[in-house]
């Protein structure tokens, strides 16, 4: 096979014939919106990506557009042709990220954010304690305490001032394996807990463990799973991600469960497509197939609302963020909306352009900085002309992305950011 | 280079002038075929703007093509001889809409659907409605003088333009027409400029007519086990002193092909299938629709369905729009032609593709606005396979040459681009292809204004490979 042949086959020259080139994708793209250029358009991106692959312009030409992209997936909504521009986008992530030569200190700071820092659950919650300390303390600042400004432009302490207030140490300790409640058990899930999730939004993991109880279910949480493997494909360490895949297929095997349950829509789309990492025909891709059969969003299986009912009024209004992964990915609309019209007193006002990304879209927000914070700036006009109390998204980066909206509207006195999880506890959800 | 780029950064922004390789190859395509990488893409987003970019152009002898959000079939914006791409689709939008003369006056940049939004709200409407009219720019709908499905009964953007500003090849600007619906005032420069697909000057302004809005709609589905009673259908229904607003046409080969993509109830043995949408007042609906039932069962039509509820009028013209996504699946390369016919010559024109289709060999599918005789045989092929592509190619020529014998046209509502400049003295003979030139050569004497369109080159060909 000649150089330019295995390009092709590794980058999915093949794959990208399926876009027909008529640009319906670009109103729905939020970096051709703000960028105001075709080459950060999904046409743009599939179209650099078949010049590489056809040897007219070369890969560091397409590191930019590519990296650009929030993959947030909107285009394949849109799309009237089905390209599959998630698969295009990652080859050409693998492609870049083979390519490129990296500082050593960059490449270091990777190798543990990647290989250590995201799968480790210590570490992760490590991180949740250490920041909890610091907070208590006020002694660093969360930056410094992740010394990686240096290794990279990142500007984590932006992000600082809106991470939520940690458990302690002791709190967190106290998790066990198991819950159970009401016997019989209307089924029996497993829950995914997910890694930034489960260090920052820490409180939040374990309300979702409170609601899936309070609804009647059996809650397992298997000790061996790790990161989904989202961050590592968006960022072109597409090995890394397989490995994690299996892994994860591996713990949730252990014990027989009826769903798989995540709260995080990124980490839920990941591993919604975990079937499309393996070979059709192997045994991965039969077990691959199992595990995402049972996966589910909270909001899918809480969704379901005859034998519970809402206790507590909550009366604010609120409008709703969806996360793109669990629009455009998971494919999951109505369940959110539906719950929350279920809670008494509650106003939902809907946003002009839910769809819009949010500009977090993994870590793009701490990676491409400025660009996420244009983003954010076209999705805040719209949540403030909702005039809202609460946003409500159903993923971590979201939630962080919208608390920094608001922080940067300067409108957090007024307004503040939740996970759906939290409001529907906060209803506190009675069995009939 | 560096002199005519030097004097454009005079005025222009840096941000909004791109040579980057990955910004040239993003400019160098539309939906049609072929790429042709200019020498830079240049936004512009006010009328100062264009101006300076032209004039520079036209001093130093640049090619310049516009260029709105790259949905045209045809090939118009594609920079055939290097230069300058000219990207119009970041123009801030204004829309200045006034209801009581039932006109608009919008930006080059306003996407087509956003004008029939505004209208809306003021019980008005914009009735071209190409499909792509949720992407696609006005600019770009009034290069190509684009159509859609209500052409039938409305016509096409040409019949809504009252005035038009353009900065001629020259730099200069000028206003045609004006904001009243009767003038006559000199020749009608309006009409020459919309269709001219670019090759006369740049649109910064068009003033547009609004109608009002019809109250209400009702679909109708009609079944038919052969094309040619069909094709009839279509005729008896447009002589019978109905007016529908669409009659789409679909046959055999895209029913299928829609089924098998996403089932959505359609008749699979029918031979061919027409959509008709009626407007007006609810009243007049209740007996056109009798009527069409009437006329249908009389011609021997084998089905008619009428949607009791707008729902299910929607599956209906949502399984219409599934047309483009179904057929991309039998192959992956989709050459789409717009070939159109006297409507009484339909059933002859399809006689023709199927000949066609089995003498070549190809994949053809046929849908479209049958109710003007504006049919969409689409050829579907794969781009990587020559030899199948050259037969592709003939089959396409043979097409026009059908269309042109039976008293047709090349192109209904796509253009004529770079795709269809080899036929062109075919259907204009001689003389009417060279009329046309001098008209050309006079507005843009440096010829520097979108070349390579409409006016086939020396020994030019219809060639659909990249090789």
């Amino acid at each position: 096979m000649s150089k330019l042949q295995s390009l092709q086959e590794k980058i999915n020259y093949d794959k990208t014939f399926d876009c027909v080139q008529c640009g319906y994708c670009l109103p729905a793209c939020p970096t051709y919106e703000t960028m105001e250029r075709e080459t950060h358009s999904p046409r743009g991106r599939i179209n650099l990506v078949k010049m590489v692959a056809e040897g007219k312009a070369s890969i560091d030409d397409l590191e930019k557009p590519i990296e650009k992209c929030l993959g947030c997936m909107a285009c394949t909504t849109v799309c009237p042709t089905n390209v599959q521009y998630g698969q295009i986008l990652e080859g050409a992530k693998e492609v870049i990220e083979d390519h490129q030569v990296k500082s050593t200190s960059r490449k270091k700071m990777e190798d543990f954010l990647f290989g250590s820092f995201f799968p480790s659950g210590k570490w992760m919650d490590t991180l949740g304690s250490l920041t909890w300390f610091y907070q208590k303390s006020g002694l660093q600042t969360f930056a410094n305490l992740l010394r990686l400004t240096k290794a990279a432009p990142l500007h984590l302490d932006k992000f600082e001032k809106v991470i939520p207030k940690q458990p302690s140490p002791k709190e967190r300790a106290k998790r066990t394996k198991r819950y159970i409640r009401t016997r019989p058990a209307r089924a029996k899930v497993a829950f995914f807990t997910g890694c930034v999730m489960d260090s920052v939004f820490f409180q939040t993991n374990q309300n979702t463990i409170e609601l899936l109880l309070r609804w009647g279910f059996e809650v397992v949480l298997p000790e061996e799973q790790t990161c989904c493997g989202a961050l590592h494909a968006h960022s072109g360490k597409v090995h890394d991600s397989i490995h994690l895949a299996k892994r994860n297929i591996e713990a949730f095997e252990e014990e027989e469960v009826d769903y798989i349950i995540n709260n995080a829509g990124g980490c839920g789309a990941r591993m919604v497509e975990y079937d499309h990492l393996f070979e059709e025909g192997t045994s991965w891709h039969k077990r691959a197939e199992q595990f995402v059969s049972k996966m589910k969003d909270i909001s899918e299986v809480l969704v379901e609302v005859d034998h519970v009912y809402f206790n507590k009024l909550i009366d604010k209004t609120v409008t709703y963020q969806p996360s793109c992964h669990m629009t455009n990915v998971q494919k999951v609309l109505s369940p959110p909306l539906q719950l929350m019209k279920k809670v008494p007193g509650l106003t939902l006002k809907e946003l002009d352009r839910p769809d819009f990304c949010c500009g977090s879209a993994g870590i793009y927000n701490i990676i491409n900085y400025e660009d996420s914070m244009d983003i954010l700036d076209v999705k805040m006009r719209d949540v403030c002309n909702a005039e809202s109390e609460t946003v409500v998204t159903t993923n971590p980066g979201c939630l962080l992305q919208m608390k920094l909206g608001i922080e940067r509207e300067g409108v957090n006195h007024t307004m503040d950011a939740e996970h759906l999880v939290d409001l529907l506890l906060e209803a506190d959800p009675q069995q009939r | 280079m560096s002199n005519w780029m030097e004097d454009l950064r005079e005025v222009i922004p840096g941000n909004q002038i791109m040579t980057e390789i990955a910004d040239r190859y993003s400019y160098s395509f539309d939906a049609s075929f072929g790429e042709y990488l200019p020498d830079a893409a240049v936004q512009a987003k006010t009328k100062q703007e264009v101006v300076h970019i032209v004039k520079i152009a036209n001093q130093f002898n640049i090619p310049i093509y516009p260029r709105g959000q790259g949905t045209c079939l045809s090939g118009g914006p594609l920079p055939v001889h290097g230069g300058i791409v000219l990207d119009l689709s970041q123009w801030p939008e204004q829309i200045e809409l006034n209801a009581d003369d039932l006109t608009v006056k919008v930006s080059p940049s306003v996407l087509t659907d956003r004008i029939n939004e505004e209208a809306e709200k003021h019980g008005l409407m914009y009735a071209p409605d190409p499909s792509s009219a949720h992407v696609a720019t006005i600019g770009g709908n009034l290069a190509e003088n684009s159509g859609g499905p209500r052409g039938l009964k409305y016509g096409v953007t040409k019949d809504f333009v009252l005035g038009l500003e353009l900065v001629t090849p020259e730099g200069e600007v000028i206003r045609t027409g004006g904001q009243t619906i009767k003038n006559v005032t000199g020749f009608d420069l309006t009409k020459l400029i919309v269709g001219s697909e670019g090759t006369l000057g740049v649109i910064t302004e068009a003033t547009l007519k609004l109608m009002p809005k019809p109250p209400s709609v009702q679909t109708v589905m009609v079944e038919f086990e052969n094309v040619r009673t069909a094709g009839e259908a279509i005729s008896r229904t447009l002589t019978s002193g109905i007016l529908p607003s669409k009659m789409e046409f679909m046959d055999k080969a895209c029913i299928q092909a829609v089924e098998k993509f996403q089932p959505s109830g359609l008749p699979v043995d029918a031979e061919a299938i027409v959509i008709i949408e009626l407007d007006g007042h609810p009243e007049t609906l209740k007996l056109e629709t009798v009527l069409i039932e009437n006329i249908m069962e009389e011609i021997g039509a084998s089905n008619v369905s009428i949607p009791a509820t707008s729902e299910e009028a929607a599956k209906i013209w949502h399984a219409r729009k599934q047309v483009s996504p179904a057929i991309a699946k039998i192959k992956p390369t989709k050459v789409s032609e717009d070939a159109t016919v006297p409507r009484s010559k339909i059933p002859d024109m399809m006689d023709r593709l199927n000949e066609i289709k089995e003498k070549y060999q190809v994949e053809v599918v046929v849908f479209g606005h049958a109710g003007d005789g504006n049919l969409h045989p689409n050829i579907l092929c794969d781009k990587r396979d020559q030899e199948e592509m050259i037969r592709v190619e003939k089959a396409v020529e043979e097409i026009f040459q059908a269309a042109i014998n039976l008293g047709g046209t090349l192109s209904g509502e796509h253009g004529i681009g770079t795709m269809k400049a080899p036929f062109m003295e075919q259907e204009l003979g001689a003389v009417g292809l060279e009329m046309m030139k001098r008209i050309k050569d006079s507005w843009d004497p440096n010829r520097i204004m979108n070349p390579g369109k409409i006016f086939p080159e020396k020994g030019q060909k219809l060639v659909l490979r990249n090789e």
